[in-house]
């Protein structure tokens, strides 16, 4: 027995851990969660600024962060609309983009009160990284001449006085790498002293913690951090938690939904390493080691 | 490229062989009996036509857009005063494996190909999980080839046509991708010089001229340097060592004394403290010197540790992400 598990086959591990998260996602577990304070920390930063407020929403991530990144831009498009805050949509990214597109489908759907130019703008991607934050910060339409579907900005009512970011009540970046949260940070929340918080993916995380709470607010760390302020969410907007919007394309549980996989795969994770070591320390104790 | 840069495929001879093709097959029909028992991957729309009318102006530039079923629209076509109609299908996707659709709803082709596409190229990608192989390396190839091009096309938009040729020829852009930018928009000398610079860049791929490179290179490296350096010793320096040293004695809202943040502050400190000390080279590790930067090491390891345990949340998460999109978008069993 100590011997099979020796040399157990690496790919039946792959196995069992692929069986840990499928059978949770089509059982739909979900394991119950408590919200952290800084999932709170970062829903009060939106909640207590005043109706209407301007907000600049940077989707700084691509595809290959979507599972864990997607719900809670969501998220955050949900509750700006909610607060009817008015929402500057932008990416450093150039992936980023349709999931801006994306965001706005999902105004038009379920916030049909809304309208484009308005309550909510999108600027797109444009190239540059650090570069575009500190020219936004110091003019806007230097670098801006139009929003992403190429209209003039001194035709767009959210963009006619825009001078500078700013001009921003808070900052939101939601962030699976450079460019992205830290330079925000760098070159708008510090040097301009602008309230700001994040969205990050969980390798990105341990990075920013040092930085909360100045210049950061708050931090959603990863799936765990999107399914708590889905939760806070739901308390306070009963509505997210009929159908229609669990059930929608981007649903607003999206993240608690994956929170099932997680538990069940951490466990085993745990188990893992604790057999490792049992077996370790025996073939240590018997001198193989 | 050398030959030892590139890995390739073991080859699939004998038991392997026969493994794969066996494999395969179980797929494929596995793939038929989902595509005609579950639906598998359809996507199913409600196309809708939208259909607007100009009302005064010229044809050429109209001066209001309104909705042809509007009362202005209609009223206008009775009167025959519309300038130009222009009108365009708009489709609204019904979610994956909807029951009751509506009879307007129609099947799309582009959609449901695509995500057949997603996910068997998903499958592709999984397979590396039991060896290298040849549908993931066509996988692979097509995402690196797919982003390439992505990448490219998009760079050129965003960077050369937005930034550069917007700036120096608008009247060019206004005609060709920017309808909406401002007659009054002027073109800006300034931008002949990254124009110059760009054109020096390009020269590296002559044969004899790579040394003209060298002096944008040179202007790039130099004002990144300069404009990090100031950033960094903002947000990553003074501002850290503010946020680590003045907060130990924390109050809360009602102005009192809050215990436990003034232990998390304590413990922060100690921590950069003992960390600094690890990393303090110039004294022998003996003694208190010693013990401290053993508790440095330790501090390392807590936030290794953590920052694994996020590492492995998130691949989970992309893992998650994908059986989401298989079970659901693909499959519809949820």
């Amino acid at each position: 027995m100590l011997n099979l598990l020796r040399n157990l086959d690496r790919r039946l591990i792959f196995l069992i851990m692929g069986l840990a998260v499928a059978i949770p996602v089509l059982m739909r577990f979900e394991p119950p969660s408590e919200v952290t304070m800084m999932d709170q920390n970062v829903f009060d930063a939106v909640q207590d600024l005043p109706d209407g407020s301007r907000v600049l929403l940077s989707f700084d991530f691509d595809p290959g962060s979507q599972g864990e990144l997607l719900p809670m831009a969501m998220s955050f498009t949900r509750h700006l609309a909610e607060k009817k805050h008015k929402i500057y949509f932008m990416c450093l990214w150039p992936l980023g983009e349709p999931f801006i597109e994306d965001a706005m489908k999902l105004l038009q759907e379920e916030y049909p009160h809304l309208k484009y130019g308005t309550d909510y703008v999108s600027f797109g991607y444009k190239p540059g990284g650090e570069a575009v934050i500190k020219n936004i910060i110091v003019d806007w339409k230097q670098l801006f001449i139009t929003d992403s579907r190429k209209q003039d900005l001194k035709e767009i009512p959210m963009t006619m006085k825009l001078k500078s970011a700013k001009s921003m009540d808070l900052l939101i970046s939601i962030s699976a790498g450079d460019p992205g949260t830290k330079q925000w940070i760098q070159y708008a929340a510090t040097p301009a002293k602008l309230p700001m918080v994040s969205g990050c993916t969980g390798v990105q995380a341990p990075l920013f913690y040092p930085y909360i709470p100045d210049p950061l607010s708050g931090l959603l760390a990863a799936i765990k951090g999107a399914a708590g302020y889905e939760k806070i969410m739901s308390e306070h907007y009963p509505d997210l938690k009929t159908p229609a919007f669990v059930k929608s394309r981007f649903s607003s549980t999206a993240a608690q939904q994956r929170m099932g996989p997680q538990f069940v795969a951490h466990l085993l994770m745990v188990a893992l390493i604790l057999l490792g070591n049992v077996i370790f320390f025996i073939d240590r104790s018997q001198g193989n080691a | 490229m050398s030959q030892h840069d590139t890995t390739h495929a073991p080859k699939a001879t004998g038991g392997g062989l026969i493994g794969w093709i066996v494999g395969l097959l179980v797929l494929v029909v596995g793939m038929v009996v989902a595509g005609f028992v579950l639906d598998a991957g359809q996507v199913w729309v409600v196309p809708e036509t939208q259909s607007y009318v100009a009302l005064g102006g010229t044809a050429d530039a109209p001066e209001r857009w309104v909705a042809s079923a509007s009362e202005a629209g209609q009223a206008a076509a009775a009167a025959g005063t519309v300038v130009v109609a222009s009108s365009w299908e708009t489709v609204t996707e019904l979610p994956a494996g909807a029951a009751d659709r509506p009879a307007a709803a129609v099947m799309s082709w582009n959609r449901t190909i695509g995500v057949w596409l997603a996910a068997i190229l998903t499958l592709c990608i999984m397979s590396f999980l039991i060896g290298d192989n040849p549908f993931y390396k066509t996988a692979e190839a097509l995402v690196v080839g797919a982003s390439a091009a992505y990448w490219m096309v998009y760079s050129f938009y965003t960077g050369i046509v937005d930034k550069l040729l917007v700036n120096l020829w608008p009247g060019l852009v206004r005609s060709w991708t920017t309808p909406g930018l401002a007659d009054d928009y002027h073109w800006h000398w300034i931008y002949i010089i990254p124009l110059i610079l760009s054109i020096m860049l390009v020269c590296r791929l002559l044969p004899s001229g790579g040394w003209i490179a060298r002096w944008p290179l040179a202007f790039i490296i130099g004002a990144t340097a300069g404009f990090r350096l100031l950033a960094h010793l903002e947000s990553d320096f003074l501002l850290q060592i503010k946020g680590t040293i003045t907060s130990l004695w924390a109050v809360n809202a009602a102005d009192t004394f809050a215990f436990w943040p003034s232990v998390s502050a304590i413990v922060i400190l100690l921590s950069v403290l003992a960390c600094l000390v690890y990393f303090f080279f110039s004294m022998e590790h003996t003694g208190l010197v010693g013990k401290t930067a053993r508790g440095g090491i330790l501090v390392l390891m807590v936030t290794f540790g953590a920052a694994f345990g996020l590492t492995v949340m998130g691949r989970i998460t992309l893992l998650t992400e994908r059986f989401d999109f298989l079970f659901k978008d693909w499959l519809h069993l949820l």
